[in-house]
């Protein structure tokens, strides 16, 4: 008898047929990819104003479109697929063979890190194209940008599976988890400029990870002087590591216990 | 040991009693089926032997192992099974070949790929996307999902529901020709000939009660029941019950002299006995 294979290499090769079946459902492939684009071209063509010198709308946009398709593309596409996927019994025959749960989310992981790269690439290579975005120069605000992506994917990776448990079905996914992911867009500064918002607002995005992933964006995306224009007067980007890793173990730990195979 | 042992299963919804003390014991190589309406408790049953459903009360063991367990020895367990559930309407932007070749990777003796294809006839559809296909083809690929992993126990949950004659036909020889291979089979159905045509023991369910086990043969003591003889008797219809039909006949044939005007010798169709079965804990 031959050994059976390892989670890991069972999870590696289901983030290839993730992949592959997302690659063949044409429409939502372009608007997944293309909607961040879409809203970049909206948003920079209504409001051309500078926000500080040197600092374009379309600058301080880019930042939050980068941070909000990590939660779009985590959070928002994982709780309605997942509960999709368990309605029409996919997860339960997933369940009924040998592959471990944990390859199942390996799978999950490989196929939103590999959309948000894409996602990522379209983005700045139309801003920089159509609306004179400027890009980093300095490396270490390149580091900065590669941890938020793997922290941020990692975070709302987890956060989607874990809240997958709340729609009660498939269909109505869209309607529990579309509202929540615009009403933290408005108030985490991804479509206004975050510190015109009213302080009970900033508080509570304050709470939720999207406001930290805009601001950490921000800090890659524009220059040294504006950190003096946010709300503590700097990138607080510890506090946002901080904040990443305590949404990604929330979400880490209810993806392991209440994950659900089956409806009930 | 037994391939399967339960003890008095249990299990409830709310105030649904689905499962009320079910005893099972299934031997290595045989094709065993639940037989009961729909309601009965099969899936219920099925669905504790498989590890999907926690029960209530008794003991379960399958393999040697209790399906509650979780963990490694479970992925162990997982790999000796096959499950084909009773519905399930997943259908990806997947190609069968494609699909059956990705779960073959999950086991770790797992059969060929084109030679299940083949044997449970999706040759000429592996190339087609999993969505395209007609219900037949898509039961028939959640069969070759259920075997690709070379199990030693399969279980099959209403296999044929909705297929036409043609291809129940098809589907039973399949299934007979998996156990001639050696794998055990527990297969649900509603249908009493299904039942008749495939397995070597039947246990018949409802309303949570096994109402009996034995071979489609002997089932409700149809081999050993008393014969019907009926014949007319001038104007009159006449019958008689008999453990010896054959020597009322002589004597009937005796007194008309020959042949016996209208006469039929009977015993109850299997569908008889069944029916009776299932109404009789109707009260
Ligand atoms: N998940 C469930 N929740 C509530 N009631 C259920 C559930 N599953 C089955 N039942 C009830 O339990 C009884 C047995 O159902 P089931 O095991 O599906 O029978 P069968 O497979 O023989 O048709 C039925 O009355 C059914 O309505
Ligand atoms: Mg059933």
């Amino acid at each position: 008898m031959n050994k059976i294979p390892s989670a890991l290499e069972l999870g590696i090769r289901r983030g290839g047929l993730e992949i592959r079946q997302f690659a063949r459902q044409r429409e939502s492939v372009v608007f997944t990819l293309l909607f961040p684009v879409i809203l970049l071209a909206i948003f920079g063509s209504v409001f051309q104003n500078t926000i500080a010198p040197g600092v374009t709308f379309s600058q301080y946009f880019v930042a939050g479109m980068i941070a909000s398709g990590l939660v779009n593309t985590g959070f928002q596409t994982l709780a309605i697929t997942i509960p999709m996927e368990r309605d029409v019994g996919a997860l339960k025959r997933l369940r009924g063979t040998p592959m471990p749960a944990s390859s199942y989310f390996i799978g999950k992981v490989i196929l939103i890190f590999v959309s948000m790269v894409i996602q990522i690439i379209l983005l700045l290579g139309f801003g920089v194209a159509f609306f004179g975005l400027d890009m980093p120069t300095e490396s270490s605000k390149w580091l900065t940008f590669a941890w938020l992506v793997l922290l941020g994917s990692a975070c709302s990776t987890s956060l989607g599976i874990a809240f997958s448990v709340v729609p009660k079905s498939g269909r109505g996914a869209s309607a529990v988890v579309t509202p929540i992911v615009i009403v933290l867009q408005f108030i985490s500064g991804v479509f206004f400029v975050f510190t015109l918002l009213p302080t009970w607002m900033q508080q509570i995005a304050a709470v939720f990870p999207l406001k930290w992933l805009t601001q950490g964006m921000r800090s890659v995306f524009l220059p040294e002087s504006f950190a003096a224009q946010e709300a503590a007067q700097s990138w607080e980007l510890q506090k946002t590591f901080v904040i990443l890793v305590i949404w990604l173990a929330i979400g880490l730990f209810f993806s392991v216990r209440k994950f659900k195979w089956q409806r009930t | 040991m037994k391939l399967i042992e339960v003890k008095g299963l249990q299990k409830s919804y709310g105030d649904v009693h689905a499962v009320r003390g079910v005893d099972l014991e299934i031997d290595q190589g045989e094709i065993f089926s639940l037989l009961g309406p729909n309601g009965a408790g099969k899936t219920t049953t099925v669905e504790i032997l498989e590890g999907f459903r926690t029960r209530d009360a008794g003991s379960v063991s399958v393999l040697g192992f209790d399906p509650q367990t979780r963990g490694r020895e479970s992925r162990m367990w997982r790999n000796r099974i096959g499950i084909i559930l009773q519905s399930s309407s997943d259908a990806d932007d997947l190609t069968v070949v494609e699909t059956i070749n990705h779960f073959s990777g999950y086991y770790s003796n797992p059969r060929n790929v084109d030679e299940v294809i083949y044997s449970v006839g999706l040759k000429e559809k592996e190339s087609a996307l999993v969505r395209n296909l007609s219900g037949g083809q898509r039961r028939r690929l959640d069969v070759a999902l259920g075997i690709i992993g070379s199990p030693e126990l399969l279980f099959l949950d209403e296999p044929t529901t909705g297929f036409d004659p043609e291809a129940r036909r098809a589907f039973w020889a399949l299934i007979q020709n998996l156990r001639s291979n050696g794998t055990s089979i527990l297969l649900t159905t509603h249908y009493l000939d299904e039942a008749e045509a495939l397995a070597d023991r039947v246990a018949v369910i409802n309303k949570g009660v096994i109402v009996e086990v034995s071979t489609p043969a002997d089932l409700g003591g149809r081999a050993t029941s008393q014969a019907k003889v009926q014949w007319r008797d001038g104007a009159e219809t006449k019958s008689e019950k008999t453990d010896n039909p054959t020597s009322v006949v002589t004597a009937l044939s005796a007194r008309f002299n020959g042949e016996v005007p209208e006469l039929v010798v009977t015993r109850p169709s299997l569908e008889d006995i069944y029916l009776e079965m299932i109404g009789v804990v109707d009260e």
